[in-house]
């Protein structure tokens, strides 16, 4: 379990984080949404420790992470799989050796063990020819499908998602959120996905936090957004809804 | 107004502190062998064996040119002849082999390494290996300056042999003076604590260029920008510290 306890953060003494606190429970897909600049992106790197609060805890399996030591930490990290924004391959590496990157480095299987994990996690994510290539001869969907093959190769038990389906087409998006959705089903892990997409967000969430202006402002589950009337919250779907176009996902908001 | 003077007064300060911590952290990894070794031999081939063709090229023609102005210098037939060698041979070993192939790896090592970090800390590479529980500085800074060390003695040592012999050619190809004379002249005047100096220098070149260039590339902000200013800033940097360096040590050693 994750807990957020009252984090604050600024940079160069602008606030981006005001208190936020949120509970993400075992095996739950937790959503935040938020618009650009809310602080979504700020709040995920917290997570692992990639960024410092302020004021506030983080508190993942009982463990304050910004008080660990820099070792211990390195250990609570592996417990974790990242899917970056812009999937943040190597790529001075093929999308092999990408995925068998963290096998090879922290691993206790031998070179032919970790060649059948690569292939199984290429095939989970519907990739499974693109091992030679690097990730420069992938379209920017299938460069997040290898680095989401490769967050998932250690089998952690917390997979984080930056921005899965931006900048990618309505189609790709689909394959991604469909995956995501697949994941969480298949293997026991726990999720928290940061979007703005809300399509994405009635596709695959379990609990849904809205952020806005660096504080959490509304959570509930799929459910609970079909009735909610925060009027900040229902002005984020609806010009969510306009941009991408396609009413019918969340037409009961009106 | 006075705020923005302080933190302006006080930005070298938090430069050179961030910097130390940066080589502490990397210095404090050094037994975490299995992270790095890989990657330290892959950079004792780019700085060392790379870079060993335009340095080379530049040690024969520096001593070349050495010899032909010293040449042109010595008009006087009350100096023998020999006198050139032993100007040339150890103005290579004290001076000219060492600073030629450090400010050669400041533009060729420097600018790459800033380049490198760079590109990885903007597209988020860096981040992924933090987040996988990889000690990153240990991963990619300790190999780069430890290869930085290891190659650049290396190296000077090839210069300074290319370079007489580069000084040995113009002599005979010009006419000034034979091989033997060069020669005799060149062992006449030889100190072994000149190359031993050499050596420390070099040393400490290998260091100033391979750190400077690693703690510009991995705190790069700013996207395309940010790496484009940062790869400048390594070559130009490494190139002043080496010559403050340069100073320093013949002030205090000799």
């Amino acid at each position: 379990m994750i807990k957020i306890q009252n984090v604050y953060k600024s940079f160069a003494g602008k606030p981006v984080l005001k208190g936020v606190s949120l509970d993400i429970h075992e095996r739950d897909t937790m959503v935040i949404i938020g618009r650009s600049g809310s602080g979504k992106s700020v709040l995920l790197k917290h997570l692992i420790g990639l960024l410092k609060p302020d004021e506030g805890q983080i508190i993942v399996d009982g463990i304050d992470i910004n008080k660990a030591k820099y070792k211990d930490l390195r250990e609570i990290r592996k417990e974790f799989g990242v899917l970056f924004q812009g999937g943040a391959l190597f790529d001075s590496m093929t999308s092999f050796d990408n995925v068998a990157f963290p096998l090879r480095t922290f691993g206790t299987k031998s070179e032919a063990e970790i060649r059948d994990r690569v292939h199984e996690c290429l095939e989970l994510v519907n990739l499974p020819d693109v091992g030679p290539k690097r990730p420069s001869e992938l379209s920017g969907g299938m460069q997040k499908r290898v680095a989401l093959a490769r967050a998932i190769a250690l089998e952690p038990r917390y997979i984080l998602y930056d921005e899965p389906t931006s900048g990618l087409d309505p189609e790709t998006s689909n394959t991604i959120d469909e995956l995501i959705r697949r994941l969480d089903q298949q293997l026991p892990v726990t999720s928290v996905v940061i979007t703005h997409d809300m399509h994405s967000v009635l596709t695959i969430a379990d609990r849904i936090a809205f952020i806005h202006e660096g504080e959490i402002r509304w959570t509930g589950t799929v459910e609970d957004l079909h009735h909610a009337d925060d009027e900040v919250l229902l002005s984020f779907v609806k010009a969510n809804e306009y941009q991408i176009g396609n009413p019918s996902p969340t037409a009961n908001f009106s | 107004m006075a705020a923005a003077l302080t933190q302006r007064l006080l930005a070298p300060a938090r430069e050179l502190g961030r910097y130390s911590l940066l080589l502490f952290h990397a210095f404090t990894s050094i037994t975490e062998f299995s992270t790095y070794r890989k990657n330290l031999v892959n950079q004792m081939v780019v700085i060392g064996i790379d870079s060993l063709p335009i340095v080379m090229l530049a040690a024969a023609f520096s001593g070349a040119v050495t010899t032909v102005q010293t040449a042109y210098q010595l008009v006087s037939p009350l100096i023998p002849k020999s006198i050139i060698g032993s100007i040339v041979a150890p103005s290579m070993i004290l001076e000219l082999g060492v600073v030629v192939t450090g400010f050669i790896l400041a533009g060729r090592v420097g600018a790459r390494i800033a380049a490198e970090l760079g590109t990885m800390r903007v597209s988020e590479q860096i981040d992924a290996l933090e987040s996988m529980g990889l000690n990153s500085v240990s991963y990619l800074v300790l190999p780069r300056v430890l290869a930085g060390m290891i190659m650049l003695p290396m190296l000077y040592v090839m210069a300074c042999f290319i370079g007489i012999g580069g000084g040995v050619v113009a002599a005979h190809l010009g006419g000034y003076l034979t091989i033997g004379e060069f020669m005799n002249g060149a062992r006449e005047f030889f100190e072994p604590f000149s190359a031993y100096f050499g050596i420390i220098k070099s040393v400490t070149f290998g260091f100033i260029i391979t750190s400077i260039s690693c703690y510009k590339g991995y705190y790069t902000i700013g996207g395309a920008e940010g790496v484009g200013k940062s790869t400048t800033q390594a070559a130009v940097l490494s190139c002043v510290y080496i010559l403050f360096a340069d100073l320093l040590l013949a002030t205090l050693l000799l």
